[in-house]
């Protein structure tokens, strides 16, 4: 019995720990918000965090979408073949990576590799007193340091994604015409026929756009929160990255059943 | 790093992301082919038996689409399933064509296939169609065969007087 | 040691408080109230003057500087600049005030992702609109101030650590401030650097006129540059004076801390049972 209690009061202990926690960085969101002023006045801050977070990520981003796009073909060919549907391939491959696998798997690969990167420097620049000597230079740091990385997380996030796709489709085009000998016309006319710009595409597009915030808000967050210590940097970075993924996959499910419901039933 | 070699990548970047964009809205989706006849009329069909068909599968007449199903609803009175079409504006059909209900391949999508009639009135905006042609359900079909199949193997052997009895003997 | 603060100089308090720039008045200050941090902490700092403030590690002392920035508020009592009290200010005005502050910080806090330049460059670009070529020649006066002219376009990174220092040094002296903060600006260095850094500070306070509040344990160092002493020990001042008068006090928490014994006032044991009962 008190065994029960110890774990239901552990329970509500996490519990009330984790809506506190939401409670903080629905207040840093706001602030963040409020503070972006000087982002937009001098948009050279958030151009070199497009750098940091964008371009840094490209390689990683387009490498990972050619491959994807590749096992795709693969994989949709032996299926297909089965039911004499391989012209479909097309649309598998583009539906797949549009509404799918382009905001998700890009979000990720984003997560730990520019998400994480900004934690940890936010997290460093704490431990290192940086953020207080600007506080004490009458410099927020929040509107110098902390917006411009999230809004350079929020625009570099979807051109990834679309960059993803893009790469994916091409693989597909690459195995499945290339290399399988699939007719090139069918693979794009009825990828045209049957992908649409506003329900798939523009979908897709919105997907990322909300990755972006949340996995943009989570990394500069966990970086501002974190213990100022070298400890407390490393388990800042390592939660980034956990509670992005958690966090993109959960909305995922959520978007999905908005957005795509009228397949369901 | 050099202030002008960072603007030069992140203007690539934003370039070839928007670039990458434009593509998937170009040549992986249907903007420019929507964009030209995304206008049109719309008119109503009524179907015993709609099958599988969804909301934006494609209408085709000839095999060339001509439009999309924009709603699929019942009519509590007559239980019958209310189609509307999306037809685009240049294409114009007569008052007497037959909208079917069709399947792509055996397990592929169905479709919405109009055939034209010899009348000289078109199907304007709110028109709807007379004749319509269900979709043809697998299951009625199989048991179909079944029992005519059933019924060849017993002597005395009156014809189902079906119209589908595909395999049945001369 | 809660009595009252021995006051070893010659000149009473009062007297110095006429042209006070920065004081104190009965703070307290604690994050919980059962556990004060600071607690009735009388301090006074003369326009022009070179303040330490001196304790062992943990007495509280950043607390003094973190109030004086207005980063966090007295629990009691009335943190004054120029007459007027930091705790009422608003966001505004904070800023403001801030901006007339220069704070150099325990292990310099330069800005990583910046070259030297960039960092005593910083403050400059983000308060006012000059132009870069009036920009670049105030930072290379800085620079040029504390002898690092010739490193303006490395990184933080490629300093030892008293470059560094000095460069914050020069940061903190970008925009020419009223008040100077040092936070264990010796915290670190070897004797060389620690003895050019400690120089400059008072070359500085006297050169631009500032008045600077140093917050060490570095007595020796201290004693060689600054005009007055204060003692902090368990949030509380517990002693006060000019050199000479430390340098003379019979106070055993001075002497202690000058002679630098392990034992004293400040006792070497962390409170425990007593010996025997915990190897019984």
């Amino acid at each position: 019995m008190s065994m029960l209690a110890r774990l239901l009061r552990r329970l509500g202990r996490a519990s009330i720990g984790a809506i506190e926690r939401l409670g903080f960085v629905t207040r840093f969101y706001f602030a963040i918000l409020r503070q972006s002023g000087t982002s937009v006045v001098r948009p050279q801050l958030v151009v070199k965090e497009i750098y940091q977070a964008g371009v840094l990520s490209l390689i990683i981003v387009m490498m990972s979408g050619l491959f994807i796009g590749m096992v795709l073909a693969l994989q949709g060919y032996e299926t297909l073949a089965r039911f004499g549907a391989t012209e479909s391939m097309g649309v598998l491959v583009a539906l797949s990576l549009v509404r799918e696998l382009g905001p998700v798997v890009a979000a990720l690969l984003f997560a730990s590799r520019a998400g994480s990167a900004i934690t940890a420097e936010i997290g460093l620049m704490k431990t290192t007193e940086q953020l207080a000597a600007m506080e004490v230079m009458a410099v927020d740091p929040i509107a110098r340091v902390v917006a411009p990385r999230f809004w350079g997380g929020v625009i570099s996030l979807p051109l990834l994604a679309a960059l993803f796709s893009m790469l994916g489709v091409y693989g597909g085009y690459l195995v499945g015409v290339q290399l399988i000998g699939i007719d090139g016309g069918s693979f794009w006319g009825q990828m045209q026929a049957s992908v649409d710009w506003r329900y798939d595409i523009m979908n897709g597009v919105i997907k990322s756009i909300v990755f972006a915030f949340a996995v943009s808000l989570i990394a500069v967050f966990e970086g501002y929160d974190a213990k100022p210590t070298a400890e407390g940097v490393s388990a800042a970075t390592t939660r980034t990255v956990v509670t992005s993924a958690l966090t993109i996959l959960a909305l995922d499910f959520v978007l999905t059943v908005f957005m795509f419901r009228g397949g369901i039933n | 790093m050099n202030r002008k070699i960072i603007d030069l990548w992140v203007g690539i970047f934003v370039a070839i992301g928007l670039g990458a964009l434009l593509f998937l809205a170009l040549k992986v989706g249907n903007l420019l082919s929507i964009n030209e006849d995304r206008r049109g009329y719309q008119i109503e069909a009524r179907f015993d038996n709609v099958g599988n068909l969804k909301p934006r599968a494609p209408v085709k007449s000839a095999g060339v689409v001509v439009g999309r199903v924009e709603s699929i609803r019942l009519d509590d009175k007559t239980f019958e399933g209310i189609v509307r079409l999306h037809i685009y504006s240049q294409y114009l059909f007569p008052r007497d064509t037959i909208a079917a209900i069709f399947t792509s391949g055996l397990l592929g999508e169905q479709f919405v296939s109009l055939e034209a009639g010899g009348d000289t009135v078109m199907l304007k905006d709110e028109s709807k169609i007379a004749k319509t042609q269900s979709a043809i359900q697998l299951e009625k079909l199989v048991s179909q065969f079944m029992f005519s199949k059933a019924q060849d193997s017993a002597p005395p052997a009156p014809s189902a007087g079906g119209a589908a009895t595909p395999g049945a003997k001369p | 040691m809660t009595a009252a603060p021995a006051n070893l100089s010659a000149v009473p308090a009062a007297a110095a408080a006429a042209d006070a720039l920065v004081e104190l008045r009965d703070v307290s200050f604690g994050y919980s109230k059962d556990r004060l941090i600071l607690s009735g902490i009388n301090l006074t700092v003369p326009r022009g003057k070179l303040v330490a403030v001196m304790g062992g590690s943990g007495c509280g002392k950043t607390t003094i500087l973190r109030l004086l920035c207005g980063q966090i508020r007295p629990s009691v009592g009335e943190v004054r600049v120029e007459g007027r009290s930091v705790a009422a200010m608003s966001r505004e005005e904070i800023y403001a005030h801030r901006r007339r502050l220069g704070m150099l910080f325990q292990f310099g806090a330069l800005f990583t992702d910046m070259t030297v330049h960039d960092n005593v460059a910083f403050p400059i670009r983000e308060h006012t609109d000059l132009p870069e070529e009036v920009i670049r020649d105030l930072v290379l006066m800085k620079l040029n101030a504390v002898g690092l002219r010739g490193t303006a376009n490395l990184k933080p990174s490629e300093l030892s650590g008293g470059m560094a220092r000095r460069v914050a040094l020069a940061r903190t002296i970008a925009l020419d401030p009223q008040i100077a903060l040092y936070d264990e600006p010796f915290a670190g260095l070897d004797p060389i650097s620690l003895s050019v850094v400690g120089q400059m500070i008072r070359r500085l306070n006297d050169a631009l006129g500032m008045t600077s509040i140093l917050v060490t344990h570095d007595i020796m160092q201290s004693m060689k540059i600054v005009d007055y002493i204060y003692f902090i020990s368990e949030g509380r001042v517990i002693a006060e004076g000019d050199v000479p008068s430390i340098r003379a006090s019979h106070d055993p928490f001075v002497r202690q801390f000058v002679d630098g014994e392990p034992d004293g006032p400040v006792h070497f044991h962390y409170p425990a049972k007593p010996l025997a009962e915990d190897f019984a």
